[in-house]
């Protein structure tokens, strides 16, 4: 079991770096990380604090600047791509203007009255996308986005986050794809048993030096 | 209050929507229900004193066990794609997923309801186009409705959840239960009112009681 408790690391790197890669081995804590900051699950030790919102009193009013891109897309299969972003809309209080732009940016508004169930995962990753930035978020978490994404799919996200990079605003994001998320990040940080064990901005690494880094951080040998 | 309200319908008009796509939950509840009726109906061969005490119970039988369906399914639902992470994300009131939900369990139920009590009048010769008989189905099913998913919100992360919400539930809803049997049999027994209506009252009292229990309780029931 992984302690869910946040390094202060994490907010120092948000605050200063706004597109932060996390890196780590299985179960070392990625999925909860985000998960906490999320909003989805709760420490079981520790103060929490993202930007000026301090964790559980803030949740709500945090919520309205977060974005989450998860393992799942959290989407309705019986319900039509529009509808699902029409539901969500309501949820977040936002004009159904936004639907028809969010479709755009994300391609699918040709399959707008398609049942999300008959979509492909690529397609239904992208609505996923959609749904996570319907509300303009001021800080988007991406897990794994790049898993099960078409080729379309990875450059539209690719896009997006590089938009979200230059308009300011904070990614945090975990992925395998070490390259093509290091890419669009501004910082790695490398967890390791629920601890940020490695942190260095990505200005600093290449491709080989970032698998390197990712080495040697498991073997604890990296910078801290 | 306004986005409170809307927020709510939106979780109503989400479900309905996608059951109105694939009638899984109606069609199950229904079935269900009509066969139960029916089986008791050939199994019980009752003369007409009998049938007005015993039919009470043969009827929020086929309620309960219809009911207990619908509830399974309809949490099941938000979990299977990982939606309810998603209902979470939203910057509402966690109540608002417990009345959205709630309500939703309770329309389907009574909708169950108003087309077996027809079947129910029909081969059981009772009236149950009585105003007061009628309301008594709507408080019994609203107690139902709203312990019902508090349950089942409870048991939805379970493997074993299938079979978790029926030995929680069934206990729990005993005095909604026993207090719509008696209330329906003085009723179909045209007893004067003052004789039964100390169960009206319970009914009344439950309900209340357990909505706000629910109201209270349900954001520590989400928690991870």
């Amino acid at each position: 079991m992984i302690p869910r408790t946040l390094e202060k690391t994490v907010e120092r790197a948000m605050r200063t770096f706004p597109a932060v890669l996390i890196i780590g081995p299985r179960q070392s804590g990625k999925t909860t990380l985000l998960r906490i900051l999320a909003t989805l699950s709760r420490p079981t030790s520790g103060l929490v604090r993202v930007a000026a919102y301090q964790l559980p009193q803030a949740e709500a009013d945090l919520r309205n600047h977060l974005g989450l891109v998860s393992h799942q897309p959290l989407l309705y299969g019986d319900l039509t791509a529009e509808e699902n972003l029409q539901f969500f809309s309501k949820l977040y209080s936002i004009s159904e203007d936004r639907i028809r732009e969010v479709l755009d940016i994300v391609g699918l508004v040709k399959r707008k009255d398609d049942l999300v169930r008959n979509f492909s995962r690529g397609m239904q990753q992208r609505l996923a996308i959609g749904r996570a930035i319907l509300h303009n978020p001021q800080i988007l978490l991406l897990d794994e986005p790049y898993t099960g994404l078409d080729q379309e799919a990875g450059e539209i996200l690719d896009s997006l986050l590089l938009g979200n990079a230059r308009e300011g605003r904070t990614v945090l994001m975990t992925s395998h794809n070490l390259v093509r998320a290091a890419n669009l990040a501004t910082r790695v940080d490398l967890l390791s048993r629920g601890r940020i064990t490695a942190s260095v901005p990505t200005s600093q690494l290449g491709s080989k030096d970032l698998i390197e880094f990712y080495r040697e951080g498991l073997r604890g040998g990296g910078p801290v | 209050m306004r986005s409170y309200l809307r927020a709510v319908g939106a979780v109503i008009w989400k479900d309905f929507r996608a059951e109105w796509r694939n009638r899984e939950n109606l069609s199950a509840m229904l079935v269900f229900a009509l066969l139960v009726i029916l089986i008791f109906n050939f199994a019980l061969e009752l003369d007409l004193q009998a049938r007005a005490s015993l039919s009470a119970g043969v009827l929020w039988t086929t309620f309960i066990f219809a009911g207990t369906i619908g509830l399974n399914r309809s949490l099941a639902v938000e979990k299977d794609r990982g939606c309810l992470d998603g209902l979470l994300l939203a910057p509402v009131d966690r109540s608002v997923i417990f009345f959205g939900k709630a309500i939703g369990n309770l329309a389907f139920m009574l909708l169950v309801e108003a087309i077996v009590l027809p079947v129910f009048n029909f081969l059981y010769g009772l009236n149950v186009f009585q105003p007061g008989f009628l309301g008594v189905v709507v408080l019994g099913s609203i107690g139902y409705a709203a312990v019902g998913t508090l349950l089942s919100t409870m048991v939805v992360q379970a493997r074993t959840r299938d079979i978790l919400l029926p030995i929680l539930l069934f206990p729990l809803t005993l005095p909604v239960v026993i207090a719509a049997v008696k209330a329906s049999q003085g009723f179909f027994q045209n007893l004067p009112l003052g004789e039964f209506s100390v169960w009206i009252n319970l009914l009344v009292a439950y309900d209340l009681i357990f909505i706000a229990v629910a109201f209270m309780v349900f954001d520590y029931v989400l928690e991870d």
